[in-house]
């Protein structure tokens, strides 16, 4: 994958919206914020309820994800072009998502919901119809999922990249700032990882910068390019955005999102854990 | 001091003596403006969080004990930083006008 065919711009979305070989998707961490105004033509995905197992804490199996796409008009000839707001955590989590379940033509609006917004680009509140389409997914590829026990094995021996921001990482915040603070689990990050916040990656509009910039932020944090990496957040949806970066974007093998993240590791029994601005050691 | 400002977002089920809340809303010539983005960056500048604002114009963080930079941004203006002090137990609330 590379920029080319990962990415696509508001002039380029805009120049395609009535172009019946795509559809364009909103997923967002607010999920009433399609409902206000979304981008003409597209429809929504609800990240709770939609792509989130209802009882126990895992995605929604294969033919839960055939059903969905199916029953909202996604075909598996369809370019899915995912967009969303806070700079696309959740449409980089829904692409993640889409690659899982092994969706071939997926892209990703550079800049999201912010960027068609700060350009005064249209937003409308009528919703569009689709016929519904029969959706065959693969079963999930896990060479791009990181589980637990990956995780707590790769503790001095790959990359880990902790994507959150530097006093969630530190253990002076349990969450992101415009959520409330109080959680179960333990402040800090895993030992050995690399602070990187996935915030470094996007420009102010929620763009991603360019490749020789990215490629540099990740060197300078200590990310061993010849290694497997994993990316962790708190609950693996901004991971989705460093997921992308990494693997999408600049390219690399073999990059895992740990969509478990700190609320499960922070929650596990015995586990290693670092508090404060350094990596600490294996 | 500690609770919920008139006409701003709700803090129901939420212990304010546990949280460093930022908050406030973002205007434009007097009128709430409801199409901005304000970013919280913490004391190095590293970005910490996003929201957009809602219909009234309002935003808010929950922070930690510091300095902390909000940036603003919205269609057609300038982005504009402002310094806010947060404490626990405390609102701290900003007006920022564009």
């Amino acid at each position: 994958m590379s920029r080319d065919t990962a990415l696509v711009s508001a002039q380029w979305v805009e120049d395609h919206l009535d172009d019946p070989s795509i559809v364009l998707i909103e997923v967002d961490e607010d999920t009433a914020s399609y409902d206000k105004g979304h981008i003409r033509n597209a429809i929504k995905l609800d990240w709770t309820t939609d792509l989130q197992d209802q009882v126990r804490r895992d995605f929604v199996n294969k033919e839960q994800f055939e059903a969905l796409l199916s029953d909202r008009g996604v075909s598996n000839d369809h370019t899915v072009v995912l967009y969303g707001g806070n700079n696309n955590w959740f449409a980089a989590y829904a692409y993640w998502y889409f690659k899982l379940y092994g969706h071939s033509d997926v892209k990703l609006l550079d800049g999201g919901r912010k960027k068609w917004e700060l350009d005064s680009r249209e937003l409308t509140a009528d919703l569009p119809t689709r016929e519904k389409t029969s959706y065959t997914a693969q079963e999930q590829d896990h060479s791009i999922r990181a589980f637990r026990d990956e995780v707590v094995a790769a503790i001095g021996a790959q990359n880990l990249v902790d994507v959150r921001s530097p006093d969630e990482y530190a253990g002076r915040l349990l969450a992101p700032a415009h959520l409330p603070q109080e959680q179960a689990q333990r402040g800090g990050h895993i030992p050995t990882a690399a602070s990187v916040p996935w915030s470094k990656a996007a420009n102010d509009d929620g763009t991603f910068k360019s490749d020789e910039e990215l490629k540099e932020i990740y060197t300078e944090a200590g990310v061993d390019w010849s290694k497997d990496t994993i990316a962790y957040c708190r609950i693996g949806e901004r991971s989705s955005h460093t997921w992308f970066v990494l693997k999408e974007l600049l390219g690399q093998d073999n990059v895992k999102n740990y969509d478990g993240s700190w609320t499960e590791y922070g929650s596990l029994v015995g586990v290693p854990v670092v508090l404060g601005d350094e990596p600490g050691e294996a | 001091m500690c609770g919920a400002k008139v006409g701003g977002l709700s803090l129901d089920g939420i212990d304010v003596a546990k949280e460093a809340i930022i908050q406030g809303v973002v205007t434009r010539d007097g009128e709430p403006v409801d199409t901005a983005y304000v970013r919280l960056l913490d004391r190095t500048g590293e970005f910490t969080a996003e929201v957009p604002t809602s219909a009234t114009g309002h935003f808010r963080f929950f922070a930690g004990p510091g300095e902390w930079t909000l940036r603003t941004l919205a269609p057609k203006a300038d982005p504009v930083d402002r310094q806010v002090t947060a404490d626990t137990g405390v609102v701290a609330e900003v007006e920022i006008a564009i």
